[in-house]
């Protein structure tokens, strides 16, 4: 009987060790595929390039507005305007003031809530026939010259990470949630109106 | 078949009729190369109606291979194409409108999506494109395209509609297409974007994924980490073939329901953070400025919506008799539950009958049949969705946002109707 109950345990642990194998198997595949590489902290870092109001993300280096004058007029005056007054590009000094108004003018000085996204969006997407081409030192200049152009930098300012995440834009505080559904209707179907 | 009014409707603006198309197809098409092709081109209405036999019944067709091997439509068709306002010379605003008066369904052929490009659209090969997904995960990882097509997939239908459609001020367009052509709908195949958070482990502080495009815009939006984790796909197939170029070949994001800028073509980079980068695309762009002079941020939804295509501005009603009322309607909270239609004017209105099948952030076909008798009419259909919310009128629309608005019309849209069969926009 000894003999025999050993048998059966044994076919009976393997059985349970085969089982446990396979919901171990089934588990797995249900949650970690395997699939792709881990991306080394090298590549992470030289795709990482957003850059949040934190300013955590913004690389070292400064560039001044005086720097930043000559990028814009070599770059950037083309499409919008020798003063940032727009043309096939965006307008992007003036129109403080306007906003509700019935002919609101959106610039980076009247709309724009964080200076970041200036240094975020040059960086990443201007100009437009050439991004990604501007040295760091370069966007911090350009994005200098555009804060100069609408009155929020003096001409002498040098502009690094602290400057940009620490300058209060004018329309900080102009934004607000969605609250949609915000129009209402009865969905009448006889005698409306 | 000489008189105009005998046309049915179909044309778009400043087009010849499709009728017309057809009876001046010979002489447009003559140095059509298949022999076949131009036998058939050449017969005029007479040799084809009885009691006459088509030429085409008379010899063999095309045979197949050559630049047919991935069709095309009939070349009486040539002129069913996307529809580009103006000469658009300035890259990082350039958009192209899905013919959706010409269409029939709710699948838009993948050749007639809407367009809307930031920094034009970039030549990718898939073989060296990169997916990271890094941020507040446990483990960042680097996906190449055949990676993702080895993770359990996915195929949806939904539509992608972008926010500004169409704007609030005038000029208003004329056809359905100028004002409501951006949105298109197909199947969507791809990973669900909850299954590559899963893979890379997520970490609980993780709050948005900052998604970003490969092209020269490197097109940047911060999506709510609840979105990711419902009905977000990381999309590479459109219409069971692979994306287009237009579409973000060889990988896109894709958000069912929410404004079409947000599923960014192109995706190479997904980012979990904690807070929103407020991107140029969700601050200085994609905000409603309201009449006081704030402006909404973070509007991702697409409220219910819905269009008469047929027959609509820029068309014509043969003469008076049955007509079909047909048209679309979508939401991005969910099914269509209901569409009604008036033919006087908003004065009252009758439910539609809805083509299934009726799916969940996709668009839907509805019809109403209409005894015409060749009076002056303004024609208009109404949405309802499955919250219950009903599409508003353009003049309640305006009263709440004003006219600084420029996203998210998702206004009643009603037709003129004139004696002569002729429709316009009924808001010109």
């Amino acid at each position: 009987m000894r003999t025999i109950d050993a048998a059966c345990t044994r076919t009976l642990l393997a059985g349970l060790i085969a089982f446990a194998g396979a919901w171990a198997v089934q588990t797995e595949a249900q949650t970690k595929y395997h699939l792709g590489r881990a991306a080394t902290p090298a590549e992470v870092a030289a795709w990482n390039i957003d850059v949040a109001p934190d300013g955590k993300n913004l690389p070292a280096g400064s560039g001044t507005v005086a720097r930043g004058r000559e990028v814009y007029d070599a770059q950037c005056a083309a499409c919008h305007g020798a003063k940032g007054e727009g043309g096939v590009g965006d307008r992007l000094s003036g129109g403080r003031g306007t906003l509700g108004t019935p002919k609101p003018v959106f610039t980076v000085g009247s709309y724009w809530p964080y200076a970041t996204t200036l240094f975020d969006y040059i960086r990443r997407a201007m100009p437009l026939n050439a991004p990604q081409s501007l040295s760091n030192q370069d966007v911090y200049a350009v994005s200098g010259y555009v804060l100069f152009l609408n009155d929020l930098l003096p001409p002498g300012a040098t502009v690094n990470a602290e400057i940009l995440t620490s300058l209060k834009m004018p329309n900080r505080d102009g934004f607000i949630p969605d609250p949609r559904p915000d129009v209402k209707t009865t969905g009448c179907t006889k005698d409306c109106r | 078949m000489s008189n105009p009014k005998k046309e049915i409707p179909g044309p778009v603006t400043a087009q010849p009729s499709r009728r017309r198309f057809l009876r001046n197809s010979g002489l447009l098409l003559g140095a059509a190369t298949a022999a076949s092709t131009k036998a058939a081109l050449g017969q005029g209405a007479a040799a084809t109606s009885p009691p006459a036999i088509p030429d085409s019944m008379k010899a063999p067709g095309t045979p197949i291979g050559g630049a047919r091997l991935y069709g095309s439509p009939s070349p009486f068709e040539k002129k069913i194409v996307r529809n580009v306002s103006s000469a658009q010379t300035y890259s990082a605003s350039q958009v192209t409108r899905t013919p959706i008066q010409e269409l029939d369904g709710i699948i838009t052929p993948s050749g007639l999506f809407y367009e809307r490009h930031h920094a034009g659209v970039p030549d990718i090969d898939p073989a060296t494109h990169r997916l990271m997904l890094h941020g507040l995960v446990r483990t960042p990882l680097l996906f190449t395209v055949e990676d993702l097509r080895r993770f359990p997939s996915v195929s949806r239908i939904h539509f992608l509609e972008c926010s500004g459609n169409p704007v609030y001020r005038k000029p208003y367009g004329k056809t359905a297409s100028d004002l409501v052509g951006l949105v298109s709908c197909g199947e969507w195949t791809g990973v669900a974007l909850k299954t590559l958070l899963d893979e890379a482990g997520l970490q609980s502080s993780g709050k948005w994924i900052v998604a970003e495009g490969a092209d020269g815009a490197a097109m940047t939006r911060s999506i709510p980490i609840e979105k990711c984790l419902d009905d977000a796909l990381v999309v590479y197939s459109q219409n069971g073939e692979r994306l287009r170029p237009e579409q973000g070949y060889p990988l896109r994001l894709f958000l069912p329901g929410f404004e079409g800028n947000m599923s960014v073509k192109w995706l190479r980079r997904l980012k979990v953070v904690e807070e929103p980068v407020h991107s140029r695309e969700e601050t200085a762009k994609y905000t409603d400025p309201m009449p006081d002079g704030k402006s909404r941020q973070f509007t991702f939804y697409m409220e219910a919506k819905s269009i008469i295509t047929r027959p609509s501005g820029g068309q014509r009603i043969a003469s008076p008799g049955f007509v079909e009322i047909s048209g679309i309607a979508w939401s991005g909270h969910g099914m269509i539950a209901r569409v009604d239609v008036s033919v006087d004017g908003g004065k009252t209105w009758s439910q539609a009958a809805l083509q299934e099948p009726v799916l969940s952030k996709s668009l839907t076909r509805f019809r109403l049949p209409w005894q015409w008798q060749g009076q002056a009419a303004v024609i208009q259909s109404r949405a309802t969705d499955e919250t219950g919310y009903v599409q508003p009128t353009f003049p309640e629309l305006l009263a709440v946002r004003g006219e600084n608005a420029f996203y998210h019309n998702n206004a009643v849209q009603p037709w003129r109707i004139a004696e002569n069969g002729e429709v316009t926009n009924a808001n010109n």
